[in-house]
């Protein structure tokens, strides 16, 4: 449902947030995200094996779990409000979709089943340097060589790149259309490197394509409608991943301020702090409502949709991106100066809030695809 | 517990609007025999011109008219608000006088709650009544009075004791507004409309077996109707229209709705009208515009994620968590869907937006909405209002410090009003 959540998703997401409430405190997150992959492993390998977190929207055929955009968008909305470092995003919400939306059965065959049991981290690498991820714009480029392809040009702003041993990348193909291809991460021209992200809670990537060998998938005519739904899936999921930060600070915020007295009063008792928090609570409440309707358009669950998925999936990740920031400055305001402090853990958030308005588009570009695609 | 079978009902219903149902019968007529029949309010009690349905079975009762196009009771208005009040509090004389007529749709009713000097502060009424010479002499003034000014009736709240503190002090009363002390005046707004009067009382007279509850109890009697009233705020404000089928019964009924629905006229317009941005973006050629089609973006999202967040707390009602708050969310975020809209509205205009009526393209409709959006953040309990109870009753923070809860009432500092 559009509206409501199933008992079995409730169930769901309950064990998530117990698990990651368990796993992943803060003080997990400062730990892991000060080393090398910027993940912990062990819980990456529980997620995968116990709780099947890398499998949910995969196919059954393909090793998957057989669920729905729904489940993923549940999942990635505990791991946001967790602030989960951890390669889900990039491995099991963009990756795997590109390969499931682009890839032939043989395909899906060969490289699904890795990523839903979590041996293998991929990592899709689109978007490019300045331009970000409007396909119309991408420069990078696929030549045929001997019944397979290579490719040159610049991708950034991989998520989990450096993690991933497998890579989908999109590149033009000789007659302007966009292709998908994959290969390994460890090929012979394609170099990486690690970006310095401002949020450490979320790896970022940069390659280097000089003629590296990689093999397309689906047929020519695949690559543009899969980078599309791709986009729209990932749209949605960041918007759930938005969504479960915003409403973590919003309730710390709360917390804090219903401890904090200042003139002999808690400040929670002042009007102007109450308004503030009304205004955030309602702010969340649209946006969570934005991100839950993408989601079911997304598993095309009710013919009263009136929208196509593109501008729903564009609505709800504006909407999220101006609520996180929004819901990040009035958590840091309600804290006071002990909210700029690097101890404070407001600011873990407030970093994801400001890497996540920027990730897939702004909330101005995604508006403007918003209309574009808007059923008038 | 009684099983009521819906097909029994639908069966029950549909027999007899097949024999009785005639759209060249008269409006009263029509209603009185509706009223006789049961069928009219079929969840009201028996003895009270129901059949002590569940309030579950009345919207099967209702399809059933419909699907015959048959005309239903009066229930437009402020009339539904007084029903309740007098079924739940009223005696049988109340019950007795009042009833049919609200049904019948002959008189008509209005609400005197709100005062120059409390409007989200209703309990802070001043408006006395005084019990002198056995019967109730009421003086003061109301206001925010949809419909006084051809009301028959009037539920008022006043003052009949200044030594109690202040929600122990009211009394509530059924006021007959035709009467000399009563006098009503239209308040123009500033969107041209006059929606809403003030109403003067002079040694106006209720006798007193029209006090409705007993004396000192009249905020309570009022609760009955202000949950009537957010419970049924888009029934009481929907704008309707009548059918526009041949026949006496309709004719009259279409003279009915618009008197009833004429205050309402403006009230789409004050939701900012987010279903008007697209076409007249591109009638007015500033579809194009990037500036302006965020602005269009921005108002469309907030008017779409509002709906799907009501939808969710009706949903989540549906499942069996209680009625709560949320209400003040819903209420809340139309504040800011509306002014989204109107600054949306006014980038499409463009110059246009200082013009009115023929001149401003749009036959005065967009000039309606800049001018009628600032109702919506004040009227039904203030967007700060809204805040109070949503940061107090779902985020469990302190409760406002109040002067008016711990002293009589003549010692509350108050308004200088007149």
């Amino acid at each position: 449902m559009k509206f409501s959540f199933s008992e079995e998703q409730t169930e769901f997401r309950n064990m998530l947030r117990r698990f990651l409430s368990d796993r992943s405190p803060t003080t997990e997150v400062r730990r892991v995200m000060e080393t090398g992959s910027g993940y912990d492993p062990e819980v990456w390998r529980m997620m995968a094996e116990e709780l099947g977190v890398t499998a949910i929207h995969i196919s059954e055929a393909f090793g998957g779990a057989g669920f729905g955009i729904s489940e993923l968008a549940i999942a990635a909305e505990e791991a946001g409000r967790a602030l989960l470092p951890s390669p889900f995003f990039g491995s099991t919400v963009m990756a795997a979709t590109a390969i499931a939306e682009a890839g032939t059965d043989a395909q899906k065959q060969a490289l699904l089943p890795g990523i839903a049991n979590g041996g293998t981290i991929a990592a899709l690498a689109a978007a490019e340097p300045g331009i970000g991820w409007n396909a119309d714009a991408f420069a990078a480029a696929a030549r045929p060589d001997n019944g397979s392809w290579r490719l040159t040009g610049r991708k950034s702003y991989v998520l989990d790149g450096m993690a991933a041993s497998l890579v989908v990348a999109a590149a033009r193909l000789p007659d302007g259309k966009l292709g998908l291809f994959s290969l390994p991460a460890e090929s012979g021209g394609l170099a990486r490197r690690p970006l310095q992200s401002m949020d450490p809670t979320r790896r970022l990537a940069q390659m280097d394509f000089d003629g590296a060998a990689a093999e397309l998938l689906g047929g020519p005519e695949a690559g543009d409608p899969a980078w599309a739904r791709t986009l729209d899936i990932a749209a949605v999921c960041l918007a759930g991943e938005m969504v479960g930060g915003a409403e973590r600070l919003r309730e710390d915020a709360l917390e804090y301020v219903s401890m904090r007295m200042q003139f002999g009063r808690s400040i929670a008792s002042f009007q102007v702090t109450k308004h503030k928090a009304a205004d955030m609570l309602l702010e969340v409440e649209l946006a969570k409502a934005a991100a839950y309707y993408a989601a079911a358009a997304a598993d095309g669950v009710d013919e009263e949709v009136d929208q196509p998925l593109a501008a729903l999936a564009a609505l709800a990740k504006a909407a999220a991106s101006d609520t996180y920031m929004q819901t990040a400055i009035h958590a840091v305001q309600m804290h006071g100066g002990i909210g700029f402090t690097h101890d404070n853990d407001t600011q873990l958030w407030f970093k994801r809030a400001k890497a996540s308005e920027a990730f897939l588009g702004s909330a101005a570009d995604h508006r403007e695809r918003m209309l574009q695609h808007w059923n008038a | 517990m009684t099983d009521y079978r819906e097909d029994e009902i639908r069966a029950g219903v549909r027999a007899w609007l097949t024999e009785n149902w005639d759209p060249d019968r008269g409006l009263v007529e029509w209603r009185n025999m509706l009223i006789e029949s049961g069928w009219g309010v079929p969840h009201w009690p028996k003895e009270w011109h129901g059949r002590g349905l569940p309030v579950g079975m009345a919207p099967v009762v209702e399809e059933e008219f419909d699907k015959l196009g048959a005309v239903g009771v009066a229930r437009m208005g402020i009339r539904t608000l007084a029903a309740a009040t007098i079924l739940e509090h009223g005696t049988d004389l109340h019950k007795q006088r009042f009833l049919r007529g609200i049904l019948t749709g002959e008189e008509t009713w209005c609400q005197l709650f709100s005062e120059p000097g409390s409007g989200s502060d209703l309990a802070g009424a001043v408006t006395r009544a005084d019990f002198q010479g056995g019967r109730w002499i009421i003086n003061g003034q109301k206001v925010w009075n949809t419909g006084a000014h051809h009301a028959d009736f009037g539920l008022l709240l006043a003052r009949t004791d200044w030594d109690a503190v202040k929600h122990r002090g009211l009394s509530y009363f059924l006021l007959d507004m035709r009467q000399p002390g009563v006098e009503v005046h239209q308040l123009r707004q500033m969107n041209g409309h006059a929606s809403f009067n003030q109403v003067f009382f002079t040694d106006a007279v209720v006798e007193p077996e029209y006090r409705i509850g007993g004396i000192g109890e009249g905020w309570k009697v009022a609760t009955t109707t202000l949950m009537h009233e957010r419970r049924g705020a888009d029934g009481v404000r929907r704008y309707a229209t009548g059918s526009d089928r041949p026949g006496r019964i309709h004719e009259e009924e279409r003279a009915e709705v618009a008197t009833v629905m004429a205050p309402y006229v403006w009230y789409p317009q004050r939701t900012g009208r987010a279903d008007l941005l697209i076409e007249r973006a591109k009638a007015a050629g500033r579809w194009d515009d990037p500036a302006v089609r965020q602005e269009i973006a921005k108002a469309l999202t907030l008017a779409r994620t509002a709906e799907w967040t009501a939808r969710r707390a009706r949903e989540a009602q549906q499942t069996g968590r209680p009625q709560g708050p949320e209400g003040s969310i819903g209420k809340l975020a139309a504040s800011i869907v509306a002014r989204a809209c109107a600054r949306a509205h006014t980038m499409i205009a463009g110059p246009d937006a200082m013009l009115t009526g023929e001149d401003d393209g749009t036959d005065g409709v967009v000039a309606e909405i800049l001018v009628s959006t600032p109702a919506i953040s004040i009227a039904g309990g203030t967007d700060e209002i809204q805040r109070n109870i949503i940061s107090e009753r779902i985020l469990s923070m302190p409760k406002e410090v109040r002067h008016d809860t711990d002293r009589p009432f003549r010692d509350v500092p108050r308004n200088q009003v007149g």
